[in-house]
């Protein structure tokens, strides 16, 4: 459910994205240029009247990859998790994946901790972006690089 | 008949968060690769994962909330790797159970459930 509305979203959003592309793609304490796709996924996922910053979220992954059939990933959120303040969702997204959307978690305030762990496969060397979205409807990201040696091929 | 794993503890202290872990056997078939024959194999994968909690029942055979409660659920893409694992939290405030559901293509579906005591 909360997958087809992202992406329903997305394309509606996809016409607007060039003039919002502009916004989305300048992240204030930007370590790396995020790759226009992502910036665009996080906008789409974020919606139209959300603030999106890089803080808050870490993705925390191994920034060189043996093997891209299972790679662990860790996202952790800094929130307190209570009912007034929690993070409702988490969407990890990939630059360079055959499809672009990796997973999409919802989590609630019988959650305790805004962390969550996972293995993914990368099909080649790429950034990854995680967006948290808080229930006050603020979002909140973060972008890493990571270097993939033996990747989850298409082929193999 | 799909396997899955459920690693938490049997009892928490009131108040405690505790780890969840949960490990389901499944190949998660992307749809982008080629068997041998050249020819694509069909996509088969797990679409959702949800962790929901019922509060267990009293001894007045009543539950203090009925129904259950999403704690932690998951939307799947092709990027999961095999075998989907999913760490996440809980806070334990009541005792009762953790019930697991995966959803997926060609109408894979999985239960499990897990008792949780809670001490106060």
């Amino acid at each position: 459910m909360a997958a087809n509305t992202a992406i329903a979203r997305r394309t509606a959003l996809r016409a607007a994205a060039g003039a919002a592309l502009m916004f989305a793609l300048r992240p204030v304490n930007a370590a790396i240029a995020t790759a226009p796709i992502l910036g665009e996924l996080a906008f789409a996922y974020a919606g139209p009247k959300a603030t999106l910053r890089e803080a808050r979220v870490k993705l925390d992954i191994t920034p060189l990859v043996e093997n891209g059939n299972s790679v662990p990933v860790t996202i952790s959120v800094d929130s307190p998790m209570t009912a007034n303040e929690h993070v409702v969702g988490i969407a990890l997204f990939s630059e360079k994946n055959p499809q672009n959307d990796v997973a999409l978690f919802a989590l609630t305030p019988l959650s305790g901790r805004a962390q969550v762990s996972t293995r993914i496969r990368l099909a080649t060397s790429q950034q990854l972006m995680a967006v948290a979205k808080m229930n006050d409807g603020s979002c909140w990201s973060h972008t890493v690089e990571v270097v993939v040696t033996t990747a989850s091929c298409v082929e193999e | 008949m799909a396997r899955a794993l459920i690693t938490m503890p049997k009892s928490a202290r009131l108040g405690e968060i505790i780890e969840v872990r949960a490990l389901v056997q499944h190949a998660m078939e992307t749809g982008y690769r080629r068997d041998s024959d050249g020819s694509m194999l069909q996509r088969d994968l797990i679409r959702r994962f949800s962790c929901s909690f019922a509060e267990a029942v009293r001894s007045d055979g009543t539950r203090a909330a009925p129904g259950t409660r999403v704690v932690f659920a998951a939307t799947l893409h092709a990027a999961i790797a095999a075998n989907p694992y999913f760490s996440f939290y809980f806070r334990a405030e009541k005792s009762g159970t953790l019930i697991f559901l995966w959803e997926g293509d060609n109408g894979f579906a999985h239960r499990e459930q897990a008792t949780l005591m809670v001490n106060a």
